[in-house]
């Protein structure tokens, strides 16, 4: 393998395929935290040089977590199909990069060769594309997912209403919830996050949201974003979970940092398959990723944190999950420090979500102590919609009062729709319609218009 | 408590479901400028972002706190600095905000040698929020001494500036501490500059990992109220004393609500 390259008169030479990856990765504070940045941009793009001639193969050869000491190698080498991969199999990082913004990568090729790449492999080529590229490929992707809606179909955004509430109190999320209904969110899944740690207020929680679709006779799904031990617990006191959410990482050490492994997720996906509540499919798991969270563990084998997000895509697709995000901006300057970061990491994760074969939506978000603000948002928004995001988040307001921390919001996704021409999942477009909240083409009709929804859904004083 | 009337009799221009505001401090019921938001929501965001981001870099004052402390009856706090100097590296390198400077550690050596280990050391770092410390620590701190049990050793507060929770286990284990519980200021939002969390791990040290702790999160008055906190922390306390264990292996099962007073909803 040759890890050196001449430019400029000047050679730089690398030792590992590793620090070939880390270098050539476009600068966020991340990689320079780890110690793993290129040290100047010249030498960034002698390691971009360099990852352009190796060979797709090398991947597979030089696995850049030891497979010995890693479960999600050891599932990345073990699951990845030779015949899928066939088609690129002979193909450098740099031809790749040529082929899959050519002719030959359509819908169906891209869709056919995802279990033939790897993370690396497409983390990689992501290294040497520049964001129009991301945007240009990952379009061409189609994944499409079901539980009690369609999800992911191409011309469609749908939305996680995300109705959180400081102290989970029912009546303030059911708020939450009814304010986002009547802005048209919600087609990708009602889900909190919830404040308690305890079972008896997840389990409160579950039921609470259950009522509300039950009640409203709502094609969507629901999920309480807790531990999945948490929801194992409450799934076996009888609480109604649809999906079961966990937060993931691209190494076995960070996901033990998370408290999980493959074996206990393998537990709670069958447990929540034998309650058979999805009506048109059964994939039932929601997974949150994002960049830094290996280093944040001290768990990243010296890879980069890029790399290791994409690792974490594997993991996922262990499932055939219904929903994957990243939570982009979420998690601090010092691994995404400003909008220029957070916009091209969310391009990135989208991508090689996508080519995984993914149903990849995103957090579209930053905090309070990063270089970010609204512009960058509606910038990375607007990009990832038109590359065909599967779904984003919608927070009333883009405020979100209990993670602290400003993500999209329901009046952003209708922006999109009326830019773009993105429609929500068929079913929950046509329960708009009957509940007579939007025309035939989607639009939302006044919000100063009386309708029945509220009172309908509006049930939990009387409960008292 | 009655349920709202839709529509609300408010301004004509208003989201027929603007009697909800009520129910939730999120920005629901906005209106709407064609699909957007409307110029006054536009602006009170960018006013509350502005707030927010001012707060970030707020400096903390513990000789304030240390006051209101001893005042409340305890002893003298031990004030420790991270390997952090400023607020910039504290924000670029959380691993620095996770250490303890060379003379802070010193200290804590020193105090070790004439002290006997406390059971529960209480550790309280600024964080992002300076102002939740500064705001709600000292009512916090008093109602975990209110609520501890006899016999459970506390020790002295212990103050730490730009610190980070994993702080906490090199100062519990320099302790001799059993368990730890990091009070620290949490990321401030836009309508809450003021939190606090409480992470508490058993067996403090260098390898611990998130996993390994138990988290209250959203301690302020408007929020979970410092005395819930408390009863929640000193619940938590008890168990991990019991089994030798924090983290995803101790579940909450403590009953207690979020809030002192849940407005009027009943069981489901």
């Amino acid at each position: 393998m040759n890890l050196s390259a001449t430019r400029c008169s000047q050679r730089h030479r690398f030792r590992s395929l590793r620090e070939v990856m880390a270098k050539a990765s476009p600068l966020r504070s991340g990689d320079c935290l780890a110690g793993l940045a290129a040290a100047t941009e010249a030498e960034r793009i002698a390691a971009r040089w360099v990852l352009a001639d190796l060979p797709l193969r090398s991947f597979l050869e030089e696995p850049l977590v030891p497979y010995e000491d890693d479960e999600v190698t050891r599932w990345i080498i073990d699951s990845h199909d030779p015949a899928a991969f066939a088609p690129v199999s002979a193909m450098t990082v740099g031809e790749f990069r040529d082929w899959l913004l050519g002719p030959d990568a359509t819908t169906t090729a891209l869709s056919n060769l995802a279990p033939g790449l790897t993370p690396e492999m497409v983390a990689a080529v992501s290294k040497i594309m520049r964001n129009q590229d991301l945007l240009l490929v990952a379009r061409r992707c189609e994944v499409v997912t079901r539980f009690r809606n369609t999800l992911g179909l191409r011309g469609h955004l749908a939305v996680r209403l995300q109705p959180n509430h400081p102290t989970d109190d029912p009546a303030g999320i059911v708020a939450g919830v009814i304010d986002g209904l009547m802005l048209g969110a919600g087609d990708a899944v009602i889900g909190i996050n919830p404040a308690s740690d305890s079972i008896s207020d997840l389990v409160r929680l579950q039921q609470v949201l259950a009522d509300v679709i039950q009640r409203g006779n709502i094609p969507t799904q629901t999920c309480v974003l807790a531990h999945v031990t948490n929801t194992m617990q409450a799934m076996a006191l009888g609480a109604p979970v649809d999906l079961v959410f966990q937060s993931i990482a691209g190494t076995e050490a960070a996901n033990r940092a998370f408290g999980i492994d493959l074996k206990l997720l393998d537990e709670a996906h069958a447990m929540a398959q034998s309650l058979r509540r999805g009506t048109l499919g059964q994939q039932l798991m929601y997974f949150e990723t994002g960049q830094g969270s290996a280093l944040s563990a001290n768990a990243h084998h010296e890879v980069d944190q890029q790399t290791c997000e994409a690792r974490a895509y594997a993991v996922a697709r262990r499932y055939q999950p219904l929903l994957v995000n990243t939570v982009v901006g979420f998690i601090g300057p010092e691994y995404l420090y400003d909008g220029k970061q957070i916009i091209r990491a969310g391009l990135e994760d989208h991508f090689c979500g996508k080519l995984l074969g993914l149903p990849m939506g995103c957090d579209i978000c930053y905090t309070n102590h990063a270089e970010a603000d609204q512009d960058d948002m509606d910038n990375l928004m607007v990009l990832l919609a038109s590359a065909g995001l599967n779904f984003l988040i919608g927070v009333p307001g883009a405020d979100d009062i209990m993670l602290n921390y400003q993500s999209t919001s329901f009046h952003d996704a209708l922006v999109l729709r009326e830019m773009l021409g993105l429609r929500r999942a068929p079913e929950f477009d046509a329960w708009l319609q009957q509940m007579d909240l939007a025309d035939t083409q989607g639009r939302l009709y006044p919000s100063t218009r009386p309708t029945q929804l509220p009172s309908l859904l509006w049930s939990l004083p009387e409960t008292a | 408590m009655k349920p709202p009337r839709f529509p609300s009799t408010g301004s004509p221009q208003a989201d027929s479901w603007t009697a909800l505001r009520r129910y939730t401090p999120a920005r629901i019921a906005l209106g709407r400028s064609g699909v957007s938001l409307p110029t006054r929501e536009v602006l009170a965001f960018a006013q509350a972002h502005a707030e927010a981001r001012d707060a970030i870099h707020l400096p903390i004052d513990f000789d304030t706190l240390d006051q209101q402390l001893q005042s409340d009856g305890w002893p003298a706090a031990l004030r420790l600095h991270t390997l952090a100097a400023t607020r910039h590296e504290y924000l670029l390198r959380p691993d620095r905000g996770r250490r303890l400077d060379v003379a802070s550690m010193a200290l804590l050596n020193a105090w070790r040698t004439h002290t006997a280990a406390p059971t529960l050391a209480l550790v309280i770092g600024d964080g992002l929020s300076a102002l939740g410390v500064q705001q709600h620590a000292a009512a916090l701190l008093r109602a975990i001494h209110d609520l501890a049990p006899a016999g459970l050793d506390l020790g002295p507060p212990v103050l730490v500036e730009q610190a980070r929770v994993a702080v906490g286990d090199e100062i519990g284990q320099a302790l001799g501490a059993r368990l730890v519980a990091m009070v620290i200021g949490e990321r401030p939002g836009l309508s809450s500059p003021d939190s606090l969390g409480i992470y508490l791990t058993y067996a403090p040290g260098p390898n611990c990992t998130d996993a390994q702790r138990n988290c209250i999160s959203n301690v302020r008055p408007a929020g979970q109220p410092p005395l819930i906190a408390a009863q929640r922390l000193i619940w938590l306390v008890q168990e991990a004393l019991r089994t030798g264990i924090t983290g995803i292996g101790l579940k909450d099962l403590s009953g207690l609500a979020l809030t002192g007073d849940a407005p009027g909803i009943g069981p489901l």
